[in-house]
Formats: C-alpha cells, sequence, structure tokens
C-alpha cells in the first residue's frame, strides 16, 4: 500500500505538471473566442499552445513547478500502517528526479535548499475525510507567482468585503499571471478564511459559478486587467467563495491567487 | 502593434525605437537573473558584462544543460536592483508584471514574456554557460542563446508609456 502511495504520487504530479484538467483549457478557449482585444486574445491562444507543447514533450508547461501541495481524500473505515507525509514526501522526492520538478522548497530564512522539493513540513498535505474506505490523492502544484499575490485582511464588519477583493485584484493581479482562479474564504478566523480560500480553489471542477460568484467575477473582468495585466476583457476565469460564520466583531477574508495555470490532477488509489 | 526582430547587443537606438505593445522577437546572447543572483551582483560585481544585454528574470527548469521549462518569474521582487542593473548596460529587462518605468526612461525597455509558458520558451533557448552556479538551479546566472525568442510585448517603453499602468486604470 505504502508503494502505491508513493507511485500515485509521482503519477499525480506527472499529470498536473505536464497538462491541465480540461475543464480549464475549455475556459481559456472560450474566453479567447470571446476577448476583443488582440494581444489578449493571442496571450491565451499561446497560453493554449503552450498547454500542448508540455503534453507532446511530456514537459512541465511551467518551470516553476510549485509547492508541492496534496489533497488526500480518506475513507474513515481506512487504517494505514505507515507515515503517509512520509510516503507522499517519498513521491515527490521521486517525482524531482523523474518528471522532472525545479528544485523550490528552501528554509525561509537560511533559504537553504533541499534540492528535492521537501523539507520541515513539505509536502503539505490537506487531509479530507469521508464515509467508507477511499483514498485518493491529489497534485495541487502552487506556483509562487499567484501564492505570494495571495492575503487574509481582517475586515471591519462595516466594509464591504467584495469591493475589498475587486481592489485587491487590481492592485496584484498583474503579478499573478492572470487571466487567474480566484478562490475566495469569507468568515471564520483569520486561518479558518486562508483554509477556505485554498478549499474554494481546490474544489473547483469548472462547474459554473453561482449568481453571487458570476456576479463579484464579472466586476473583477470589467476592471480591463487582462492576459498577464497588459489589458483585456479577461482578468479571471473561474471564481468559488466558501463561507464560515465568523465572531460579531470580524470579517475575515482571504483570497488566494491561482495563476491560468491550474494544474491539478487526482490519482484514485482505493 | 509593429513586429520586430532583434539581435543582442542591443543599442540605445535599438530601444528607443520600441513602442509600447509592439511585439519583439530575440535572438542572440541573453542572461537570466533572479533574486540572488541580483543580490550577489550587488555584493560582489557581475560576473559578465552586462553592456547592450537582455536580462531574463527567470528561473530555468534545467536537467544535463538541457533547457526544460524557462518562463519568466515575477519582476517586482527585483525592482530595488533595476537603476544599477541598467547603469551596467542592460538595455532590455524580461520577465512579467512590470517594474516602475522611471528608471527606463531615456535607455532601456521592459519585455513581457507570457507568464507560465515555459514549454514555449524552452524551444527557443539554449544553454550557453552559468555562472553563480552555487546559488542552484533557480538562481544561477544561465547564458542562454535565444532564437526569435518571443512574443515579448513591449510593456514599458522608453518614452514611459506603460501598459500595466494603463490596464489597472
Amino acid at each position: 500500500m505504502r508503494e502505491r502511495v508513493v507511485e500515485a504520487t509521482v503519477q499525480a504530479l506527472q499529470k498536473a505538471e505536464t497538462s491541465l484538467p480540461d475543464w480549464v483549457l475549455q475556459r481559456i478557449r472560450d474566453a479567447a473566442a470571446r476577448e476583443s482585444r488582440p494581444l489578449a486574445r493571442q496571450h491565451l491562444q499561446f497560453m493554449l499552445e503552450n498547454v500542448a507543447i508540455a503534453g507532446q514533450e511530456r514537459l512541465p508547461l511551467c518551470q516553476d513547478t510549485g509547492l508541492p501541495i496534496f489533497q488526500v481524500r480518506m475513507g474513515r473505515e481506512l487504517k494505514l500502517d505507515f507515515d503517509l507525509q512520509e510516503a507522499i514526501a517519498d513521491g515527490v522526492r521521486k517525482a524531482t528526479r523523474l518528471v522532472p520538478l525545479r528544485p523550490n522548497a528552501v528554509h525561509p530564512q537560511s533559504r537553504c535548499n533541499s534540492q528535492d522539493n521537501t523539507g520541515l513540513r513539505m509536502p503539505d498535505i490537506i487531509m479530507d475525510y469521508e464515509a467508507g474506505g477511499s483514498l485518493s490523492i491529489t497534485a495541487f502544484p502552487k506556483g509562487a507567482g499567484s501564492e505570494n499575490m495571495s492575503l487574509v485582511a481582517m475586515l471591519n464588519p462595516a466594509d464591504d468585503p467584495f469591493d475589498f477583493i475587486v481592489e485587491s485584484v487590481r492592485e496584484r493581479a498583474a503579478n499573478a499571471c492572470p487571466p487567474l482562479f480566484l478562490g475566495i474564504g469569507l468568515g471564520g478566523s483569520f486561518d479558518l478564511s486562508a483554509r477556505l480560500a485554498k478549499h474554494a480553489l481546490l474544489d473547483m471542477d469548472g462547474k459554473k459559478e453561482d449568481e453571487e460568484e458570476q456576479a463579484l467575477l464579472q466586476r473583477i473582468n470589467r476592471l480591463g486587467i487582462g492576459p498577464m495585466g497588459l489589458g483585456g476583457d479577461t482578468t479571471a476565469l473561474g471564481l468559488r467563495i466558501k463561507k464560515a460564520y465568523c465572531h460579531t466583531a470580524s470579517l475575515p477574508v482571504a483570497i488566494n491567487f491561482q495563476c491560468w495555470a491550474n494544474r491539478k490532477a487526482t490519482e484514485v488509489i482505493l | 502593434m509593429t513586429e520586430h526582430h532583434l539581435s543582442t547587443p542591443l543599442s540605445e537606438e535599438d530601444v528607443r525605437m520600441l513602442e509600447a505593445g509592439d511585439v519583439v522577437f530575440l535572438s542572440g546572447v541573453i542572461y537570466s537573473a533572479r533574486d540572488k543572483a541580483h543580490a550577489l551582483i550587488r555584493r560582489a560585481g557581475t560576473p559578465v558584462s552586462l553592456q547592450g544585454s537582455a536580462l531574463y528574470h527567470c528561473g530555468p527548469l534545467i536537467q544535463e544543460g538541457r533547457v526544460l521549462s524557462a518562463g519568466p518569474t515575477t519582476s517586482s521582487r527585483m525592482a530595488r536592483y533595476t537603476d544599477e542593473m541598467l547603469e551596467m548596460g542592460v538595455r532590455a529587462i524580461i520577465g512579467k508584471g512590470g517594474l516602475p518605468p522611471e528608471p527606463f526612461r531615456g535607455r532601456a525597455v521592459y519585455l513581457a514574456y507570457p507568464g507560465g509558458c515555459g514549454a514555449a520558451a524552452a524551444r527557443k533557448l539554449e544553454v550557453l554557460a552559468v555562472h553563480l552556479s552555487e546559488l542552484g538551479m533557480a538562481e544561477s546566472l544561465w547564458t542562454f542563446r535565444a532564437k526569435d525568442f518571443g512574443p515579448l510585448i513591449v510593456a514599458i517603453d522608453s518614452q514611459g508609456r506603460n501598459l500595466y499602468q494603463e490596464a489597472r486604470e
């Protein structure tokens, strides 16, 4: 079983790094068809071309192969007789050699690189439990360009969180490789809002945004930031909001930016 | 939106004719440098001559001397070094996300390569040499031979036009 987890980790990373989910490609294609600015349209087409090249040559589509983040869905009836964190870390080390991945993980102070994308608390594994005896691993390698633009803000309950989100995207989008996917965490606590925002990105699967999400997405696209921040109708391709009750005196908002290369791949083990 | 095919070394005239929105395809030698290489150059000087050069904000993925993926990194992290790089003779900074435009005025341009398009970029770049390799793969100063590397969008021109600022307003 441990060996299957290691292999599933390698497979999920390999797939995530060299291709994009079909629904992501479809959203880029749809945006290219709608886009009125020639330069913006050319960017979207070039992005699709790049994904095709990566697929043909089985190479990472972006040189920033990301920080190794995984979502593990595990049935409550399942019992593992090995350290899951270590097994996935072994998979990351193997994928670093095989895919290959750029060594990205460094100590936060010494900036010393482990050379294998693992280290203290890395890979980051998000555990989600469900009924039954299932086990699946989703690789969600996160590039720094978009992750660096992400933020948590403790707003005044009198503030409009959507105004704050739109203004944050205006200021930050160009550095995050737009068109973006935006995971929004609304409410909860300081850290719960951030976890909700990450889960919002993980949950995105091409399902149409609800009415509130669509309205916010339209406001963001009216900003005109465009692909790579050079102007255009396409600033964001997807948006999901996840909410939690918060303290009556608080209004936490987290925005997790994801670049257009929304890389994600799942391997089902059980 | 004029298309230009240029080669390094770049002259002041080369970059002064470029206007925001133009598209450039670049050939010749280009250098990659990001956070650590910039800091080290400030401390210890540059290991290569940057006169007329194109400096690429990029931390490539390289295997056995072959470029596998080499898109741009976010330029704003290197904003504090723009002036001294341009003083050393850099005529074009290639990256993504933009930089404050003032230092470019009259002498240099900022060229945007589509972010995330590392696999496409790899087809146009060949490794000639590596300096500061003690900094590791992503942070080394790589010398590439570029062949029609692009599309590079003139995002900040030498007249002070800045497409990022225009898009934000």
